[in-house]
């Protein structure tokens, strides 16, 4: 695939407010670089993360959606990033499923401690989904048109 | 078989066994019967069925049923059971008002199985051992019974009657089926194809809901589609992409709790293949979370209410199986 | 009568779709439907759509409106009504029947000017029925199967397409297609409408009795006993003609649609204080009585359904207009 080099992609990172909320937060203290397309949004807990979610971001222009949670072992809940695990293997089975590009959505465990692993994994996912190209196949035409 | 489904609901009724029977009404054809509660055995002797065209799955209605005053018997074929355990296994139905008795099932024959055979006009059907006389408008023609199985019915998974108070035939097993094999045809196939299968699959949705009302792992008060402060309430498909919001949702909220009725396809006035989405979820979970099948008991997790500590991680999806 | 080779169909279509765009009834993916003709496209066997041609002037979905918001201000563009000529081949009766009903309510004043646009803009060809399916009960209705009306009426017979203009409008598509040859249709004989098992209804009754009598029937309980509250009938219904108004909010722009709406819903003109139709017996028996005793009341007698039989074939529990009638009938003698 041609890489396209004036494409931006718009990125959802939903993470939990325990460790991955915190590491991002570390990557910035640590003055480390991730892209400002990255557009975190908070939850408690990354099994707070609701399908729909989802889609909607996918819906409003996101061209990649990662979840950033505690570690397995590490959640504040306990055992909700393993739920969560359980839920989003299935949801982006499903998605793959119905042809919608795999790589385009992603798991990703940071703890608190891991601001350069925050940053890095932006960078790499951002990477894969400039190179991925603008979502199309769960676009909604609706939120494009000014 | 008819007779004895008739006969034992007069019966029940008669000796008091319960007030109500929920069982399937006559129509006008020989193939449109209508679910149906019947109050006197007068009622069950003149209107009530039971053909290769009962198809509908009466435990739904259960949920309203049961909790209304006085026993209910209710009539259930084996996949309806699934469904009848599942619901109670959510603490939907009240066990003690239901009389359940299950009927051994042959499988169901469906009218638009028989018009995809090329007949038309359909007025009359008698069966014959293995095979369906047809009256049609145009003359009488004679149909293996197997062509006329319904779809779902082509897959059976299984013939054994859960939690039923009588049973009238056979107690049946498990059976071994291919039922994942267009799954897996679609699997094997690139994204691309994927896509361009279900953009043409899910673009003839007209939102009816049917699907949605007739599921009976669907029986939430409020769908989230349906409520105005869901941010998602739609009525209508007005994008394609609510048309994939939908029917991934749907298929989503069912995940681990799908008995796999059929009865989604059965419905559907577009004729899509609802199930192939519920049922990738089946395979999905069998595989990475051991084989489970809903409704087949009361004690056994269902695998989005479990976990373990060395589930796969979401990558195996997300970086492509066997490296692809 | 004008007459054409049926063989040679697809040149008929592309004669025609050279003037205007053109839709024919074709299976996608395993459905007829309505869809625009290109070279190919092959219409189906099938008798009637899966979804009626009502579709084709009352879209399920159509924008009304977009607003931009910037600052304090708000720019309001109203969608531009079609301005498209375009056919519509293979229309049945039943179907053709439908718009006369839709007419006499989107047409009634004050006029829904999108509705009036596509039906002004919309030449109809009808085809006649050879073969009916067994719900077909048009004849009950009026209808007659064989003379279907529209702009043009279309006959196929002996391999051959006959077309007879009914209207100015059809008269000038004709005029405007050379190559059609002269000829006169054979005669008939259509003794299959003699054997449809619904041939017989009859909904004068339902004029007869005061509405109250009809609406107070105990019979509505057990009718709609086991009704899913889904929308199929209403959806593949050519007459039904409720909608919804809705906005979407898509960021930048705020888009306002109409979209079709099932009395049969829960949500069906939900109100702030809730809704006057609490369970699904009121909303069943809206349906019913709308087509039935309702519309026919407030339309010199036009019962609200062209019996083209698809709530027989689609709905879930097969419950539908004919059982009604039936039950209703015989409930009140």
């Amino acid at each position: 695939m041609q890489v396209n080099e004036t494409f931006t992609p718009t990125i959802v990172a939903f993470c939990c407010n325990w460790c991955s909320y915190a590491g991002a937060d570390l990557s910035g203290t640590n003055r480390l670089q991730y892209p400002a397309n990255v557009k975190i949004i908070r939850i408690p807990c990354s099994c707070r993360l609701n399908p729909m979610f989802i889609l909607r971001a996918f819906q409003r222009g996101a061209d990649g959606v990662i979840l950033c949670g505690c570690h397995p072992g590490d959640c504040h809940y306990t055992t909700g990033n393993y739920y969560a695990r359980r839920r989003m293997t299935l949801l982006f089975s499903l998605l793959d499923f119905l042809g919608i590009e795999r790589e385009r959505t992603r798991v990703e465990w940071v703890s608190a401690a891991e601001g350069a692993k925050f940053a890095a994994t932006m960078n790499d996912f951002t990477e894969t989904i400039t190179r991925l190209g603008p979502n199309r196949r769960l676009e909604d035409l609706r939120c494009k048109e000014v | 078989m008819q007779r004895s489904v008739i006969e034992t609901a007069a019966s029940l009724l008669e000796t008091g066994v319960c007030t109500r029977v929920l069982g399937w009404k006559t129509g006008e054809f020989f193939y449109d019967v209508t679910p149906a509660v019947f109050t006197s055995a007068e009622e069950v002797r003149k209107d009530m069925v039971f053909t290769p065209f009962c198809g509908a799955n009466l435990s739904k209605y259960l949920i309203a049923e049961s909790r209304k005053e006085g026993k209910i018997a209710v009539f259930l074929k084996p996949c309806d059971t699934f469904s009848f355990v599942q619901l109670q296994k959510e603490h939907r139905i009240c066990r003690e008002n239901v009389y359940a008795v299950g009927v051994q099932c042959p499988g169901m024959s469906d009218p638009d199985a028989l018009k995809a055979l090329g007949l038309k006009g359909l007025t009359g059907c008698v069966q014959e051992g293995d095979t369906l006389r047809v009256d049609t408008l145009y003359g009488e023609k004679a149909v293996p019974l197997a062509d006329a199985l319904s779809l779902r019915c082509r897959g059976c998974k299984s013939k054994r009657l859960h939690d039923c108070d009588a049973i009238i035939g056979t107690q049946g097993k498990d059976l071994q089926t291919s039922r994942f094999a267009q799954v897996e045809a679609l699997e094997a196939m690139t994204a691309e194809e994927r896509f361009a299968f279900w953009r043409k699959e899910l673009s003839k949705c007209i939102r009816c809901n049917a699907c949605r009302n007739v599921c009976p792992a669907c029986s939430c008060e409020t769908c989230v589609f349906d409520n105005p402060d869901s941010g998602v309430q739609n009525k209508a498909a007005a994008s394609s992409f609510e048309e994939n919001l939908f029917h991934i949702i749907r298929a989503f909220h069912v995940a681990g709790r799908c008995t796999d009725c059929g009865e989604c396809t059965r419905v559907c006035p577009q004729h899509i293949p609802l199930h192939l989405l519920n049922r990738k979820l089946i395979k999905d979970m069998n595989t990475l979370y051991g084989v489970y099948q809903a409704g087949a008991d009361f004690e056994t997790k269902p695998p989005m209410l479990a976990f373990t500590l060395e589930d796969p991680e979401a990558s195996i999806i997300t970086q492509g199986r066997n490296g692809q | 009568m004008k007459t054409w080779n049926l063989s040679q169909l697809d040149d008929l279509f592309a004669a025609i779709a050279g003037r205007q765009t053109l839709y024919i009834p074709a299976d996608a993916a395993g459905q007829p439907a309505f869809t625009r003709w290109e070279p190919g496209l092959a219409m189906t066997r099938a008798l009637n759509t899966g979804r009626s041609a009502k579709d084709l002037f009352f879209p399920q979905v159509e924008n009304l409106a977009a607003f931009q918001i910037s600052g304090k201000t708000i720019s309001v563009s109203p969608a531009q009504s079609p301005e498209e000529d375009y056919v519509i081949f293979g229309v049945r009766a039943c179907d053709c029947r439908s718009f006369d009903i839709l007419d006499s309510v989107f047409l009634a004043e004050p006029a829904d000017t999108f509705y009036q646009a596509r039906r002004a803009h919309a030449t109809v060809i009808t085809l006649a029925c050879t073969e009916p399916e067994e719900t077909c009960f048009c004849t009950s209705l009026g209808i007659d199967p064989q003379a279907p009306g529209g702009d043009i009426s279309c006959w196929m017979a002996e391999g051959r397409l006959y077309l007879q203009a009914n209207t100015p409008k059809g008269e000038a598509l004709l005029a405007s297609l050379p190559d059609l040859g002269e000829g006169e249709k054979p005669e008939t004989n259509p003794s299959v409408f003699d054997k449809l098992p619904l041939k017989d209804l009859d909904f004068s009754v339902f004029q007869e009795k005061p509405l109250l009598d009809w609406f107070n029937s105990p019979l509505w309980e057990s009718l709609s006993q086991s009704c899913l509250g889904c929308g199929s009938c209403t959806f593949v219904c050519p007459t039904c003609q409720c909608y919804d108004v809705r906005d979407f909010e898509g960021g930048g722009t705020v888009r306002r649609f109409r979209c079709w709406d099932s009395c049969m819903y829960s949500d069906f003109t939900m109100m702030a204080h809730g809704t006057n139709r609490p369970t699904q017996k009121e909303r069943f028996r809206q349906r019913f009585l709308h087509k039935l005793v309702y519309h026919p009341n407030n339309h010199q007698g036009q019962i609200g359904c062209v019996g083209c039989g698809r709530c027989l074939q689609k709905c879930p529990i097969s419950m539908n207009i004919v059982k009604v009638a039936k039950a209703l009938k015989e409930g009140s003698v």
